[in-house]
């Protein structure tokens, strides 16, 4: 057999049969669903008489609409109230298990897969949500996709596809102290593009990425979609082992799983299409100053000029995003204020990022007029942050701790940004509008986000003064 | 599924780079539980002022693109969240066609299930068409019998699209009804895999 990528091997192991015209027919080992992508898909199976193939393999969470404050099972808005009754509705009558809002396993569904150890190593995973791609952390091929391929996988257990291109990142060094794995994916797409990756599964390696934790992991494949990349991976070794071992959905037959995930990499040789070196020792805490992922800069730098810009439709583009975020060339990054701060998504709202952001935070006050706000990833987050008095050191501050969900990563509840505020947030998308019409978001890391809440403004967490 | 063979329509220009799905149809918007009437939310940010006035400089509301149905746009169009509703959104508005020097891939993803022909051109002839589109009217031809896209005076162009997505699109094919097809084979993947 010739040398095999992590992701070809992975495809071989799941490919039914050809399908027509040089597509594949491929399987999908773990289904995810939520409130926000589902309702047309079960629709579509209703009217065609169709059943869920494999409820075994489906499971069903409430993250991207629900309140994170209050009594959460009474919903005020009456459309998000209706999706989450027919997510609801649809999990009864088709027999797949949900994760509903008093359940302790409730939270972001990219959060809940790792943690309950449904996201295996070399498993295909989808949601209808394009950050599945976090799942990728596992040595997993993790994607999202529309509603209509949601359907097609809820009655069929399989997707139709043609073979994505392969893209190697290998970081060489080690990551400087305060830098951390989003600012390593920031630094890849403002070096790439937000199309840097479009059509490629990516596979990231090399010292710094194997000295990361699974959550940090988690945080680099996540934002592998905002490169345009349709999946990222990075193969499991030891510390996926240690993390999966013991989870509730982890194998129980351990030996036999391990003995074959440890065959799951890159062999040598093997022919990536497309192939980027990154020296890791160089990379700096980032900041975005636009409004794309890939408009970031380190953040000692400063807001570029379009001007300077190669071409003209980059220079429109550079222009059009400083006008909405309302900043001028040549401004140091280190001096934009900020009005609110959001640490929370499926990017950044596990336990070490809160832990990341509380030991920031510790013995400060948030600045005067700073809204601030924590949202874990996970119930079960919130739980072991409170066993280890995290929300203790975020009130204390001035921060706000809530209940698990989407949140003001994207405001489709009542978590937005007003027209004009701008956000220091440990989010995903910088988009016009995004956290709310009108609202400015800036992505950094989950300890930039709270020093930006203490000091009013974004500072270089490298010169951070922590008390502890 | 609507088929898609040959269509000619009104061209709209929209010269801009990266335009994500939260930009094509906020959030807001996503709350829905049908697959219809997300035309009136399209571009909505950008189509409405803060009073839900239309934008006059925004390029769907002039008039003389009334009744477009070919989108005329910028590099890696539809990056961003994999809301289906976009692609739903821009056919209940009327569009059969974006065209554009690239898509992004959950998009045209979706964009394939729904009859929503994306078609990339390199970026000389997107500039020739955004020019002429952008100071008249300006129909075009979009044939996927040909993979061709022509004026009445003579431009045209070629383009490639995946064979598979090629035959769903000219067959308005069910995908769903298409594997199902292949249930036993399904079957016995899952009896060897043990899964």
């Amino acid at each position: 057999m010739p040398a095999r990528t992590l992701f070809e091997k992975i495809w071989d192991n799941h490919t039914v049969c050809a399908g027509p015209e040089g597509s594949t027919i491929l399987y999908i080992d773990l289904h995810l669903v939520h409130e926000v992508t589902s309702p047309q898909a079960f629709e579509g199976l209703r009217i065609a008489e169709r059943k869920v193939r494999r409820t075994d393999r489906t499971f069903a969470t409430l993250d991207h609409n629900i309140p994170t404050i209050g009594n959460r099972m009474v919903i005020d808005d009456p459309l998000a109230r209706g999706q989450v009754e027919a997510l609801r509705h649809n999990c009864r009558e088709f027999g797949v298990p949900l994760f509903d809002l008093e359940a302790p396993e409730q939270g972001i569904v990219h959060v809940i897969g790792p943690e309950l150890g449904l996201t295996q190593p070399g498993a295909t995973i989808v949601c209808g949500d394009s950050h599945t791609s976090t799942h990728g952390a596992f040595g997993a091929l993790a994607f999202g996709i529309g509603t209509s391929e949601v359907e097609h996988v809820l009655a069929t257990q399989c997707l139709v596809l043609k073979k994505a291109k392969t893209m190697l990142v290998n970081f060489t060094g080690q990551l400087s102290p305060g830098v951390t794995s989003k600012d390593v994916i920031l630094a890849l797409i403002a070096q790439i593009g937000t199309d840097g990756a479009t059509g490629h599964v990516i596979e990231y390696s090399g010292e710094a990425i194997r000295a990361l934790s699974m959550e940090a992991r988690m945080t680099i494949c996540n934002m592998s979609i905002e490169a345009g990349a349709r999946a990222g991976m990075i193969a499991a070794d030891q510390i996926t082992f240690n993390y999966l071992r013991g989870r509730r959905y982890a194998p129980k037959a351990w030996g036999e799983a391990e003995a074959h995930w440890k065959t799951l990499h890159s062999d040598p040789g093997a022919k990536f299409d497309t192939t980027i070196e990154i020296d890791a020792t160089r990379i700096a805490p980032f900041v975005t100053w636009g409004t794309n992922p890939g408009m970031a800069a380190p953040v000692t730098g400063v807001v570029p000029d379009p001007d300077r810009a190669a071409n003209e439709s980059e220079r429109n583009g550079i222009r059009r995003a400083l006008e909405y975020m309302d900043l001028r060339p040549g401004m140091r990054l280190e001096e934009i204020p900020v009005d609110r701060v959001f640490i929370g998504s499926c990017t950044n709202a596990r336990l070490e990022d809160l832990r990341a952001a509380a030991q920031v935070i510790k013995g400060y006050k948030i600045s005067k007029g700073i809204q601030a706000m924590v949202v874990p990833g996970s119930q079960q987050v919130k739980r072991a942050a409170e066993q280890e008095g995290l929300h203790t050191i975020f009130r204390d501050a001035g921060f706000e701790w809530r209940e698990a969900g989407c949140s003001m990563c994207l405001g489709m509840n009542a978590d937005r940004l007003q027209p004009g505020e701008r956000c220091a947030s440990t989010s995903n998308r910088n988009f016009e509008g995004r956290q709310g019409a009108g609202g400015r978001t800036h992505l950094m890391s989950p300890a930039m986000a709270a020093a930006a809440a203490v000091s009013g403004h974004f500072v270089d967490i490298r010169k951070w003064q922590y008390k502890t | 599924m609507q088929s898609f063979t040959v269509h000619t329509g009104l061209v709209a220009p929209l010269e801009r780079e990266n335009v994500d799905t939260d930009q094509i149809i906020p959030k807001q918007f996503l709350k829905r539980t049908e697959r219809t009437g997300y035309g009136e939310c399209l571009f909505f940010d950008w189509r409405f002022d803060a009073a839900g006035r239309p934008n006059p400089a925004f390029p769907l509301n002039a008039l003389q693109y009334t009744g477009a149905s070919i989108l005329l746009t910028g590099k890696n169009f539809g990056c961003g969240s994999s809301r289906e509703h976009a692609v739903w959104a821009l056919r209940d508005y009327g569009f059969r066609a974006v065209i554009a020097p690239s898509f992004a891939d959950i998009f045209s993803s979706n964009c394939v299930k729904n009859g929503l022909l994306t078609v990339a051109l390199k970026p000389e002839e997107i500039n020739t068409l955004m020019a002429r589109a952008s100071a008249d009217r300006l129909n075009l031809k979009v044939d996927l019998e040909k993979c061709e896209v022509s004026t009445a005076d003579g431009f045209t162009a070629k383009f490639t699209v995946e064979p598979f997505r090629r035959m769903c699109l000219l067959e308005g094919m069910d995908e769903i009804g298409m594997t199902l097809k292949h249930d036993a084979e399904i079957s016995a993947y899952e009896r060897r895999q043990r899964v």
